[in-house]
């Protein structure tokens, strides 16, 4: 039989893999591509780099790791790393991601994206993707606006904000990431801003560890559409982090919400995080049964089974 | 019912036993009563038998009851339609005789269920009617509590009886569809069938025996068209994809669904359509052409992602059930509205594949076709068949699996250096180069929607999009001049040429037999490739004084039906005309017919 994609083992991921022959990690240089075209003082650059630091820390290599994005500014994000990459459409990257995931279990895939993407037109992705708990690692760099069209309200604009589609302010209530991920079903679930680049490594490394759909809220300020968005949570204008307590059980789904439900600027941290079989390795059981049936015979062998009942 | 004297009634008293050559039965109930099982027993039975077999069935869209159909034609010789009319019709309920009566060919047999049916006197001069209380027959044999469940089969016994069908294959078969079960169901079906075989049609009817069918060259395989495609598709290699489910299209992803895990593959349903082509693609960028589809109006979902498909130049294979339509139209009739936007549909200009199998065994065979365009050409690859083709059952020699089936595993092997956008290939093709392959460079792909370079990074350059547009379409034009000329059936030259796609092959062929039986100028030809076109198209075109396009859809603003306009802006040739319809049925042959002749006599439309 030919070698199959799914019979591999779920688990078989190359960071944990000791590579045959011993490959240096990359360095920066050789994981940055184009230059990126944000707005200069923008909140993705900072993704961005955590992302590099994340690539050179665990020693992953090019070929392993694939950046996925939709569309919005932060989704040109595949553009700027040198790995193998998609820019897929508005919303959709979730789905194209997955297939992928369940394809692939060799590969790290990582998802990046924006709140529009993310929560408005790829909502219903969101929900679905996080219920079945597909293994891969989502970052949604949140900064509670339209940017790459100038200013529109975004799903996660406050009320009363001012765009240009709402000029008197905002009237619809904003979507709340973290509750949305949690009642969504998502298996590890955080929330960190592109203002604390310790903290935003740290989440990444924990959602890149964590066997299911693993998703990161990350504030990312809009300097050009929505500058002071978040001061609140920034120490260095005069806000402040705060850390999810170290009494907070990430297993327990209420208190979860409840910390959700914290006023701006909240918590940051890990709110939700738990183990049960993703999508990937419930597929792969099935598979592994199905084959059992059928040891020891070639695909076409297989198939003809099936053809000797239709005559 | 060729060669036979059919409907006439023995006067002597005595049973008669004539000789046929093929046989059109019309089964009418409800959806629940399990018609499309004797519909299935009759179509199995004929490709074990060597016969040909051709199946036509209606379902309503409501999940349980509602009136159904199934039209199954067997016999020894070439079977290229449903048939126009019935032979023998077989009615459970009045209102099954009320709608089917005018289906049923002058002198032909009602066999009607005296339980349910009161037979209209009028109509007892023109057909022949034979009542059988089946329902209460049904009863005496299995016993009160199974009634409406063994009436099908029953019924299968009368038929076998009246055609002197093979009883041990027959037996046989009835015993591997209820295997595994509770062995007192199996018990009620041989029950059930044997009071219906053996039910005395006395002297009330004459019995049909086949001439013997010629010999085949090797075993038949008996499927429907959704079944030979999603068959098709694992044969291929196909090991991942993605739907959701819509009629008629369900079948092949629950097929897919089902088969694909003893392969090492799987078939994911998703949350809508969007995300189903996403996944696909998804699947196809990780390495392996993967497959997704869908019908009527899922398939105007996926577009946006088509198009990025295309942009991208990723493998994909969308299969496209055709179905009625705009919006939900009508999802349990046939048409063949889809052309339009299956080769244009989506913003841009983004030229991708479009094949339509044109019978059950094409299917089968295009879906390895439409993987292995895919796979050379990096382009998504519609495969366009419709409600018609996706449920008939039709029996064709099986293929040579060891020979047929193919590896598409990818290949991760390190390269030196890659261009997912190569400008430099003569005819445009670029190769898909999957996550998990080292590049020596160190420079890596992106795919992408945006206009881009040649290595995927976006550009505004009008030079580059020019370039980029051209090297989409210098794809297909390569594919284009590879395509065979399309073979006449019939003479090269004369009067009327009819042009077809898709599930009319059939009728079209039968068409053209009988109107050369009777003496006139007909010939066709069936189109599988569709985009691109296959070469040498005006050459047959120019053999022939009129070309009718042949289609299941409307005749348009203009007064040419979706392929026939295609056809018109390809050729500019004047003599190309429509014949289209909109009844969601499927053609008949003398429809065609008297179609090709009113458009003759009304010397066509006006130029």
């Amino acid at each position: 039989m030919s070698e199959t994609l799914l019979a591999k083992p779920v688990t078989a991921v190359s960071t944990t893999t000791p590579p045959v022959e011993e490959r240096k990690g990359l360095t920066k240089k050789e994981i940055a591509a184009d230059h990126p075209t944000w707005c200069p003082g923008c909140g993705d650059f900072s993704v961005l780099a955590l992302y590099f630091k994340l690539i050179e820390k665990r020693k992953m290599w090019h070929e392993k790791i694939t950046t996925v994005a939709g569309i919005g500014c932060s989704s040109r994000f595949p553009y700027f790393v040198q790995a193998h990459g998609a820019h897929y459409i508005h919303g959709r990257a979730l789905p194209f991601a997955s297939g992928i995931s369940l394809s692939r279990p060799d590969l790290h895939v990582f998802v990046f994206g924006g709140d529009g993407d993310a929560f408005s037109i790829g909502g219903n992705h969101f929900n679905h993707t996080a219920r079945k708990n597909i293994k891969m690692t989502y970052c949604v760099m949140d900064n509670w606006v339209y940017g790459l069209t100038k200013k529109q309200t975004s799903p996660t604009s406050p009320l009363g904000f001012k765009s240009k589609t709402d000029q008197w302010g905002a009237v619809d209530y904003p979507i709340n990431p973290m509750k949305q991920a949690i009642a969504a079903g998502a298996t590890f679930v955080a929330r960190t801003t592109h203002t604390n680049p310790n903290h935003v490594l740290q989440m990444m490394e924990a959602a890149m560890d964590h066997d299911g759909f693993s998703f990161i809220e990350c504030l990312s300020e809009c300097v050009e559409f929505y500058e002071g968005a978040f001061d609140a949570s920034n120490p260095r204008k005069g806000g402040v982090f705060n850390e999810v307590p170290k009494s907070h059980d990430v297993t327990d789904e209420l208190a979860a919400y409840k910390l959700a439900g914290e006023p701006f600027p909240g918590s940051f941290g890990i709110f939700y995080k738990v183990n049960k079989p993703t999508k990937n390795a419930k597929e792969a059981e099935i598979v592994k049964s199905f084959q059992s049936k059928v040891t020891g015979l070639k695909d076409w062998q297989i198939l003809q089974k099936n053809f000797d009942r239709m005559k | 019912m060729s060669n036979a004297t059919a409907g006439a009634s023995s006067p002597s008293g005595t049973q008669k036993i004539s000789s046929i050559s093929e046989v059109v039965i019309r089964i009418a109930g409800n959806s629940q009563d399990g018609i499309q099982a004797i519909g299935g027993f009759l179509a199995r039975l004929a490709g074990r038998s060597e016969q040909e077999v051709m199946t036509f069935m209606t379902i309503p869209a409501t999940i349980s009851g509602g009136a159904s159909i199934f039209q199954v034609r067997m016999g020894s010789g070439e079977v290229l339609s449903s048939g126009d009319e019935a032979d023998v019709l077989l009615c459970f309920y009045q209102h099954s005789y009320d709608a089917h009566i005018s289906s049923l060919k002058k002198g032909g047999i009602v066999m009607y269920d005296s339980d349910h049916v009161q037979p209209n006197p009028e109509l007892e001069k023109t057909y022949h009617h034979v009542g059988i209380p089946i329902s209460s027959l049904t009863v005496e044999a299995i016993g009160g509590t199974a009634k409406d469940k063994g009436k099908n089969i029953y019924s299968l016994g009368l038929i076998a009886k009246t055609f002197d069908l093979d009883l041990p294959k027959l037996e046989k078969l009835i015993g591997e569809r209820f295997t595994g079960k509770d062995p007192s169901i199996l018990n009620n079906a041989l029950a059930a069938f044997h009071a219906g075989y053996s039910h005395s049609l006395g002297n009330l009817i004459e019995t049909f025996k086949f001439t013997d069918a010629q010999k085949k060259d090797g075993t038949q395989i008996v499927m429907n068209g959704n079944e030979a495609l999603g068959y098709g598709l694992i044969a291929a290699g196909v090991r991942f994809g993605a739907g959701y489910p819509i009629t008629p299209w369900s079948d092949i992803m629950e097929l897919l669904r089902r088969e694909l895990p003893k392969y090492g593959g799987t078939f994911i349903q998703t949350e809508d359509e969007i995300a189903a082509i996403s996944m696909a693609i998804g699947g196809s960028y990780a390495g392996r052409v993967s497959v997704t589809g869908s019908s009527g109006p899922g398939i105007s979902l996926k577009t946006e992602a088509l198009g990025w498909a295309i942009m991208a130049e990723m493998p994909l294979v969308i299969v496209d059930v055709q179905r009625g339509g705009p919006s939900t139209g009508m999802p349990t009739n046939i048409e063949q509205s889809d052309l339009n936007i299956a080769v244009n549909g989506g913003h841009g200009d983004a030229p991708r594949v479009v094949i339509a199998p044109a019978n059950v065994e094409d299917c089968f065979y295009m879906a390895i076709e439409a993987v292995n365009i895919a796979k050379k050409y990096s382009v998504p690859v519609i495969l366009l068949t419709d409600q018609g083709i996706a449920t008939r059952i039709e029996a064709f020699v099986q293929p040579n699996l060891e020979k047929v089936c193919q590896d598409i595993s990818p290949d991760f092997t390190p390269i030196a250096d890659h261009k997912p956008y190569d400008l430099s290939t003569p005819n445009g093709v670029s190769l898909h180069v999957p996550p998990g392959t080292k590049i020596n460079s160190g420079k890596y792909p992106i795919v992408t929607g945006l206009e881009h370079d040649e290595l995927g990074h976006p550009t505004g350059s009008p030079k580059l999009h020019m370039q980029m547009t051209a090297k989409r379409r210098k794809k297909l034009q390569a594919l284009g001049a590879t395509l065979p000329v399309p073979k006449i059936y019939g003479p090269s030259e004369g009067n009327v040429l009819l042009v077809g796609w898709g599930s009319t092959e059939g009728p079209i062929k039968e068409a053209v037999d009988r109107a050369r039986a009777a003496g006139d100028s007909v010939s066709s030809i069936h189109i599988k490739h569709i985009n691109p076109l296959p070469n040498g198209l005006e050459n047959i075109f120019s053999g022939f004084n009129h070309v009718f396009v042949v289609e299941m859809n409307d005749e348009g603003l203009y007064g040419f039906g979706q392929f026939g306009a295609i056809l018109r802006a390809r050729y500019c040739d004047p003599k190309i005309q429509g014949l289209n319809k909109t009844d969601g049925l499927t053609w008949k042959v003398k429809e065609i017919l008297e179609r090709a002749k009113t458009n003759l006599t009304t010397g066509i439309r006006k130029l």
